[in-house]
């Protein structure tokens, strides 16, 4: 397996005047409330993952649960109080001043909650922004940027200020701008938080169509289950700054590691979440005629699996049968399983 | 009972009243006293007592300690003037090379500094006003003044009017559009055919120095303040004396360090323009949303990339402000500077108004205050200027406005070469209309003024016998019989119950300052002449404001007025009232009450506005009539706010009361006015605005503390 694009290991991050000194004393046993005590606040407590090329890692927490504090220990936006990153193998609480910012122009791309687009630029001034900052010749940079505004369908305004538009298409040009420099890893934090349902929904459709095209690797953060399960490779829930627990969208449903962490699963209606891979049974004897992949979203082949009497056969990419699934199951587990798999 | 515990504040100002006029009552008047017996003044007379302090002789009228406190602070104008002339003129000798004598000569450190900034401000201004009006000072600079008399040739002609005229039609058009250019047209037109075309381009030569070079100063130091919590600690205080110290009050020292011209005014303009530079700066960049800096960050900024081309961009509503300030400061500067020889418009307004021809000073206020007026719109114009990327354009397209200017130089110089056979024998006014050689509505102005006084005259002159009789008079009368003790546990009481100990203690430390100074008595009548200014203002300020928010176009309206009038410096106000009310207290006053309302609306209009629309239609459908939301919803809110205009009410105030010594008041100002021509005036000048700041500051510690308190009380921040 390759390297891993992200790799962190027993991060911290601690606020307060003699944070360093008491981790440092502490052992990495780190107690949020006894720092508290002294004056310092913990955001990230002892976080260690690993993000590989093309995956997407959504970061899920409520407010305050320093899941941005965890984004801006990894773009180095603040530095982290103790532990390491590694960037694809680069050390980089190790970088200088000047290798980071090359880092930062080449590598890394990140979106805002809030847009954070600059006032003074139009659409596509700000999506050429970063490209300009690097050097780039200005006719280049526009021409760039045009086709970036072209990729998140603004066309016809990339002369309006920021000012002029809908909070969607202001986030369309932040998303513009994070991709225009290409870079390989793609920073989001709560890019959909700040837009209403419709737009929500809308938008996180066209990320995913976006990402389909481009594979890059993303971390994600937002407060909002539903847009983590819908749109995660793998989940990462915090509390307290503490990962509770990092697995996919099917094995958080089906398995949470915590009580906190089964809160969340309680209402989520599973075949949104649950893949046939998820749920199949491995016989492959009595099938019937019906053939569904194994990477399908149970919602979407439910109805055809209840129209067969016998059991559905499972197939993989390659057309290969690798288990089967009868109708049952699939009720079960979308009206029965809910209390007793738990 | 009941009610004073119901309101225990109402109790303790109740009781600071009783207490404060208690003391009024209780110290009798001494026989002796005379109002303002030259205190600070030298005179030897066998009553005075006297001490010394740091070998400084201080001589004063002795009362009673209660009545009025000893200058115990007299000595410092002598010593800051001793010091002064020491580090000029004895400190730290270094070898210069002269020259012309081909020698080294020992001169002072700081002498020889000050002789080299005003060396480079005089070059600067020489090269702008050369390039506008011709002269050879800045070629010999670069030469000698042989050379240049073997090659008169060089000489350079200055440009004819018509072409600086076009060129700034252009600029304007290019900046803006039509409208702009249109007016700036207007303006350069109407400057050369009345005939003051060389004072404005003297004058206009001078901002031009002093307000780019004040534009950079405070936003490097903004910047400076911004990075560093020192540095920033280190300006505040200055920063805050500097705010709300009158802009005469500077002209002294500067006198004294750098002499008497145009490069010691454009210091002086730096010293007053670059602190509100520096804080709107700091405010701006502050107020920069963190995601933003953040988006910088991520997008590769390195730390300068982050500064100019994030901070700086997004911060630029407040920077922006803070440009139209120093422009507001330079050409106000512009008139006031002209009291240590600074050439142009604001040394014949001056002359004029000493002169009292009403017409001419009508006519150079007219022409600064459109100079100010285009010079501001075209700074902000070129501030929000945009770039179009994709229009196709062709050479000629794109470079348009060059040609057209280009062309216009070839236009104007043929012109000017026509006009010298046009005009043979008298000027030639394609080149140059001369000074007063233009069209003059001075006549009309003045018999204008001569028939209001012949038809009014009864009228006028019976207002301001009863104003001053029945309200000036008693209100001074009343301000000086305060003794010194009531007045000080007044104003400290009044610290405490608003701000707290921190407060009373500041404003303790600022009133004690003012009364050891010898001039506790002409403080007394700045501030009863800024108070009557303050509270007519005040009333004008807020009936206007509020009738004019009543209405959207209204409240737009009288915003860009305010605008257009803050743009005017402040001598201009002296015209009109001069012309109505001749040299009385009255006039200044007038002049006060007008220029202070500016503030007192503008900041009316605005804090009505930032109630939230919410609270509005919540009121409404509560049934509340138009008045009933006005006085129930909208002026509780929007009262902290008016409060900060009621602060800047104060400060315009006390500046003009200080220009008004001009024409003749009895306050602070007539004594740095005095200072101005005293040879050892520079610490009695500095002394003195010191006295006029803490004025401002002592209201401004008290405004501030209870509009913090009365915001978080409210909730709004």
């Amino acid at each position: 397996m390759s390297e891993p694009v992200i790799k962190c290991e027993n991060v911290y991050k601690i606020f307060g005047a003699n944070a360093e000194k008491m981790l440092k004393d502490s052992n990495g046993n780190v107690d949020a409330k006894t720092f508290q005590e002294n004056g310092c606040i913990v955001g990230v407590n002892n976080a260690s993952f690993e993000v590989s090329k093309g995956e997407m890692l959504v970061v899920m927490g409520l407010s305050g649960s320093g899941k941005s504090t965890l984004l801006r220990c990894i773009s180095r936006l603040t530095d982290a109080t103790g532990g390491k990153i590694f960037i694809e193998g680069q050390d980089l609480l190790q970088l200088n001043n000047k290798d980071l910012i090359d880092l930062r122009r080449n590598k890394m791309g990140m979106v805002f909650q809030s847009f954070a687009l600059l006032p003074h630029k139009t659409v596509v001034e700000n999506i050429a922004f970063p490209l300009q900052i690097k050097g780039v010749k200005t006719e280049d940079s526009i021409s760039k940027a045009m086709d970036m505004v072209k990729l998140v369908g603004l066309d016809g305004r990339e002369n309006y200020f920021p000012r002029e538009l809908s909070g969607g298409q202001q986030q369309r040009v932040g998303i513009a701008r994070s991709l225009a420099v290409e870079p390989d890893i793609w920073f989001l934090d709560e890019p959909f938080s700040a837009l209403d349902p419709l737009i929500r929904k809308e938008m996180q459709d066209e990320f995913l169509r976006l990402q389909e095209k481009l594979q890059k690797t993303i971390m994600f953060i937002t407060h909002d289950f539903d847009e983590a399960l819908k749109l995660a490779d793998r989940i990462a829930i915090m509390k307290d700054g503490i990962i509770e627990q990092l697995d996919t969208p099917a094995n958080i449903v089906l398995n949470p590691a915590t009580e906190y962490v089964r809160k969340f699963t309680e209402e989520v209606p599973r075949e949104k979440v649950l893949l046939i891979a998820d749920v199949m049974d491995k016989t492959k004897d009595n099938l019937s005629d019906l053939k569904v992949s194994k990477d399908e979203i149970i919602e979407n082949v439910a109805e055809k699996i209840l129209t067969q009497e016998k059991s559905v056969a499972v197939v993989d990419n390659n057309n290969n049968i690798i288990g089967s699934i009868n109708p049952a199951k699939i009720i079960n587990t979308v009206f029965g399983g809910r209390k007793n798999n738990n | 009972m009941e009610f004073f515990k119901k309101y225990p504040k109402t109790f303790q100002w109740l009781f600071l009243l009783v207490v404060f006029f208690a003391l009024c009552f209780a110290i009798e008047v001494p026989e002796t006293y005379k109002f303002i017996r030259g205190q600070a003044e030298f005179v030897k007379d066998p009553n005075q007592s006297s001490y010394v302090f740091l070998g400084k002789e201080v001589r004063y009228y002795a009362f009673d300690v209660f009545w009025r406190l000893p200058p115990l602070l007299g000595w410092l104008p002598i010593w800051i003037n001793d010091s002064l002339f020491f580090l000029m003129n004895e400190w730290m000798p270094i070898e210069v090379w002269n020259e012309d004598t081909q020698e080294f000569k020992s001169r002072p450190l700081v002498l020889q500094i000050s002789r080299n900034i005003t060396a480079f401000m005089t070059f600067l201004i020489q090269l702008i006003r050369e390039v506008l009006l011709g002269g050879l000072e800045t070629i010999v600079a670069f030469s000698s003044w042989d050379w240049i008399d073997k090659n008169p040739w060089a000489e350079l002609p200055g440009l004819p009017w018509t072409i600086v005229a076009a060129g700034a039609t252009l600029l304007a058009y290019k900046l803006s559009g039509k409208g702009l250019a249109l007016f700036a047209g207007l303006t350069m037109v109407y400057i050369s055919i009345f005939g003051q075309w060389k004072p404005s381009m003297q004058t206009l030569s001078f901002i031009l120095v002093a307000a780019p070079l004040s534009f950079i100063f405070g936003l490097g130091l903004g910047i400076a303040a911004f990075k560093s919590k020192r540095v920033e600690k280190a300006l505040y205080p200055i920063l805050l004396v500097m705010q709300t110290m009158p802009q005469y009050a500077v002209l002294v020292p500067a006198l004294v360090l750098f002499g008497v011209g145009d490069h010691a005014a454009v210091i002086i303009t730096m010293v007053v323009a670059v602190p509100p530079m520096i804080l709107l700066t700091i405010l701006g960049l502050r107020a920069v949303p963190p995601e933003v800096i953040e988006a910088g960050r991520m997008s590769g900024c390195n730390n300068f990339q982050l500064m100019f081309k994030v901070l700086i961009p997004t911060a630029r509503r407040d920077i922006l402000i803070g440009v139209n300030q120093v422009i507001m400061v330079c050409f106000s500067m512009a008139v006031i500077s002209a009291f240590i020889g600074a050439k142009g418009l604001g040394f014949n307004l001056l002359l004029a108004l000493n002169q009292l021809n009403i017409g001419l000073a009508l006519e150079a206020g007219l022409c600064i205050s459109l100079i100010a007026i285009l010079l501001d719109k075209m700074s902000l114009a070129w501030a929000n200027k945009q770039e179009d990327y994709f229009g196709n354009l062709t050479f000629f397209q794109r470079n348009k406005n060059l040609l057209f200017f280009a062309a216009t130089v070839v236009i104007g110089l043929i012109l000017a070469y026509v006009g010298t056979f046009l005009f043979k024998g008298t000027f030639n006014y394609l080149f140059e209309i001369p000074h007063n050689k233009g069209i003059s509505t001075a006549d009309f102005w003045n018999k204008g003024v001569d028939w209001i006084f012949e038809t009014f005259f009864v009228y006028i002159k019976a207002f301001n016998t009863w104003l001053i009789q029945e309200v000036l008079q008693p209100m001074r009368a009343l301000y000086l019989r305060m003794p010194a003790i009531a007045t000080i546990v007044l104003v400290v009481g009044a610290g405490y119950l608003i701000g707290g100990v921190r407060s009373a203690l500041v404003v303790c430390a600022l009133t004690l300052f003012i009364a050891f100074s010898p001039w506790w008595d002409r403080a007394l009548v700045t501030a009863y002449m800024a108070t009557f200014g303050v509270i007519v203002s005040c009333i004008i300020g807020f009936t206007v404001g509020t009738l004019c928010f009543q209405n959207k176009q209204s409240a737009k309206f009288m915003l860009g007025v305010c605008d257009i009038f803050q743009t005017f410096p402040s001598f201009v106000y002296l015209i009109p009232v001069m012309m109505l009310f001749g040299i009385t207290d009255t006039s200044v006053l007038i002049a006060v009450i007008v220029y202070a309302t500016i503030p007192a609306t503008r900041y009316t209009i605005e804090g009505l506005r930032s109630v939230p629309a919410g609270l509005h239609d919540a009121a409404t459908m509560s049934g509340v009539n138009k008045f009933q939301r006005l006085t129930k919803i909208e002026f509780p809110l929007a009262f902290p706010h008016m409060m900060l205009g009621i602060n800047q009410t104060i400060v315009f105030a006390l500046f003009m009361v200080i220009i008004g010594a001009f024409i003749g008041t009895e306050d602070l100002g007539q004594y740095i006015l005095k200072a101005l021509s005293d040879k050892k005036g520079a610490g009695i000048g500095l002394t003195l605005g010191i006295c006029v700041a803490f004025i401002a500051l002592i209201f401004d510690n008290l405004i501030r503390a209870y509009v913090q308190k009365r915001k978080k009380h409210l909730g709004i921040d």
